[in-house]
C-alpha cells in the first residue's frame, strides 16, 4: 500500500473521489459492527413509523467512512488526530455516497481536509480532518 | 422535574426557565463516569468493523491499535443494555421529551484522538453535560440543541480520545409545514375525541399528559367524564402531569391480531404520581422485560400522519 510523506502533500490538493453504493448491506453490518442496534439502522418497518423513508447509516459510520476516506488517500503512515463532523440530511439504504475533499492547510497539529459527503437530498456530511504523515 | 402544574395558566412559558435550571444542574455535576467496556480492545472487532467499512488500511492490526473512529464503539450498549449507568445528559433529553421536544437529530460530532487506543486496553467513558440552546426555530422545527462531551479514559486515567457531540431535539411540525413525499398507512384506530376529551388530545398534540381536574374541589380523575364522581361538580379543569409513572398491571397482547398493530405488544395500566392510573402500550422494551412496578414515562409516538398517541417508555429509577 502506497502511503504519502509530509513532503507529498500539496495544500490545495484534491483527495481522489470516492462513491459508495449504500446498500442495505452496507447500512446494516456498518451499524452492527459500531454495535449500534438503534432499529432504525436496520428495521426498515420501524424507520418508516418514525418518519424516515428506509434505514439510515448511522452516526458512527459517518465518522468511520470519512476516516476511511483519508487514509484511502494517505496510505498506512498517516496519524488522524481529529475528525469533525457536521451533520446534514440522512444518507438512506439505496442513495450512494459520494465523497470528495481536499487539503486546506497545515497547522501545527497538523494537515487538514476538508471532506464532504454528499447523497441525493443534498450534504449528509461536511468533515475536517486533522492527521499528521511522517 | 415538577409535578402537576395548572394546564390553563396564560402568559410566557415558565418551562423553558425550568429546562435552563436543569440543564445548569446537570452541567455542574461535571464528568460523570459510565460502564466500562464490556471487552479490551480487540482484534475480531477491529476487523469486523474494518471489513464492513470497506477499509484496506493496513495499519491498525500490523500495529495492534484500533481505528481511531471506533473510539465510542468500545463502549456501545449492545442489544440488551444491562446495568446501564445514567449519565448527565438523559435528563436533559427526558425533561425536552416531555415537554413535546420529541423529535431528535444530531447536527454535531466532534472527536480528538490523543493516541490509537491498544489492543488489550479496556476504556471507560465519562461523560459530562456541556450546555443547552434554545428554544430556536428550525428547519425541523423549534428545538433546544443540547451539547455533551464524552472522554474515554485507558486502564489508568488516561484520556485516549474525546468527542463533543449536539443534538437538537425537536418539536415535529404538524401537517401544514413541509410534509415529506408520501403519506403513512393511516393506522386503523382512532381516539374518541368528544367535549369530555378534546383537552387530553390537544395536549398529546403539544407533548402535555394532561389529566382532568375538578374545578371545585380539586381531585384528578381519568379517564375524563363530565361529572366529579367525590362532589359531583360539573366544573372542570385539567391539569399537566410531569409525564413519569409506573406500571401498576399489564397484560402481554398475542392474540387475537389487532388492525395496526404487530403481536405481541404491551398494554398496562400505569400509576402516575399525581394520583390516578392510566391506560397505555408500553414500548422500546421487549414485552418479557416489562414488570409490575417498572419506572416508565410517557413518549409521544407518531401512529401515521396525523395521529399521535401517549405511549410509555422505561426510564431509570428516581
Amino acid at each position: 500500500m502506497r502511503t504519502l510523506t509530509a513532503d507529498d502533500v500539496v495544500i490545495g490538493a484534491a483527495l481522489p473521489g470516492l462513491t459508495i453504493d449504500l446498500t442495505p448491506t452496507l447500512v446494516v453490518s456498518t451499524a452492527l459492527a459500531t454495535m449500534d442496534f438503534t432499529p432504525v439502522h436496520h428495521d426498515v418497518e420501524i424507520a418508516r413509523a418514525q418518519g424516515s423513508t428506509d434505514i439510515f447509516l448511522n452516526i458512527l459510520t459517518t465518522m468511520g467512512l470519512v476516516e476511511r476516506y483519508v487514509t484511502d488517500w494517505t496510505g498506512p503512515a498517516a496519524l488522524i488526530r481529529r475528525i469533525d463532523v457536521k451533520l446534514g440530511v440522512p444518507a438512506y439504504a439505496g442513495d450512494r455516497l459520494s465523497l470528495s475533499g481536499a487539503v486546506v492547510g497545515r497547522e501545527e497539529e497538523g494537515f487538514r481536509a476538508e471532506v464532504r459527503g454528499r447523497v441525493s437530498l443534498g450534504d449528509h456530511a461536511t468533515a475536517m480532518v486533522t492527521f499528521t504523515l511522517p | 422535574m415538577t409535578g402537576a402544574t395548572p394546564g390553563a395558566t396564560p402568559g410566557p412559558d415558565p418551562a423553558d426557565d425550568e429546562l435552563r435550571e436543569l440543564a445548569a444542574k446537570q452541567a455542574a455535576l461535571g464528568e460523570v463516569r459510565g460502564t466500562p467496556a464490556a471487552d479490551p480492545v480487540n482484534a475480531p472487532m477491529i476487523r469486523h468493523w474494518l471489513d464492513a467499512m470497506g477499509d484496506a488500511n493496513p495499519a491498525y492490526l500490523d500495529r495492534g491499535v484500533a481505528p481511531p473512529a471506533m473510539a465510542q464503539v468500545w463502549t456501545m450498549q449492545g442489544v440488551r443494555p444491562r446495568g446501564k449507568v445514567s449519565t448527565p445528559v438523559d435528563d436533559v433529553l427526558a425533561a425536552l421529551e416531555a415537554r413535546g421536544y420529541t423529535g431528535v437529530v444530531a447536527t454535531n460530532c466532534e472527536q480528538t484522538y490523543h493516541r490509537y487506543a491498544r489492543l488489550g486496553e479496556r476504556l471507560t467513558p465519562a461523560t459530562r453535560f456541556a450546555g443547552l440552546a434554545g428554544p430556536k426555530r428550525t428547519a425541523l422545527g423549534e428545538g433546544y440543541f443540547a451539547t455533551w462531551n464524552v472522554t474515554w479514559y485507558a486502564d489508568g486515567d488516561e484520556p485516549v480520545a474525546e468527542m463533543m457531540f449536539r443534538v437538537l431535539k425537536f418539536r415535529p411540525r404538524t401537517r401544514t409545514g413541509t410534509a415529506p413525499a408520501g403519506r403513512r398507512e393511516p393506522y386503523p384506530l382512532r381516539p374518541a375525541v368528544n367535549g369530555d376529551t378534546a383537552f387530553f388530545w390537544e395536549g398529546v398534540s403539544r407533548g402535555e399528559l394532561r389529566v382532568q381536574s375538578c374545578a371545585d374541589c380539586g381531585r384528578l380523575r381519568h379517564p375524563p367524564g363530565p361529572l366529579c364522581p367525590h362532589c359531583r361538580s360539573a366544573d372542570r379543569s385539567y391539569v399537566t402531569a410531569s409525564g413519569e409513572g409506573t406500571v401498576y398491571s399489564y397484560v402481554v397482547h398475542h392474540h387475537p391480531p389487532v388492525p395496526g398493530r404487530r403481536t405481541p405488544f404491551v398494554v398496562a395500566v400505569v400509576e402516575l404520581p399525581e394520583g390516578v392510573r392510566i391506560v397505555g402500550n408500553v414500548v422500546d422494551c421487549p414485552p418479557e422485560d416489562v414488570r409490575v412496578g417498572l419506572p416508565v414515562r410517557v413518549t409521544y409516538r407518531a401512529m401515521d400522519d396525523d395521529l399521535v398517541l401517549p405511549q410509555w417508555t422505561p426510564r431509570e429509577p428516581r
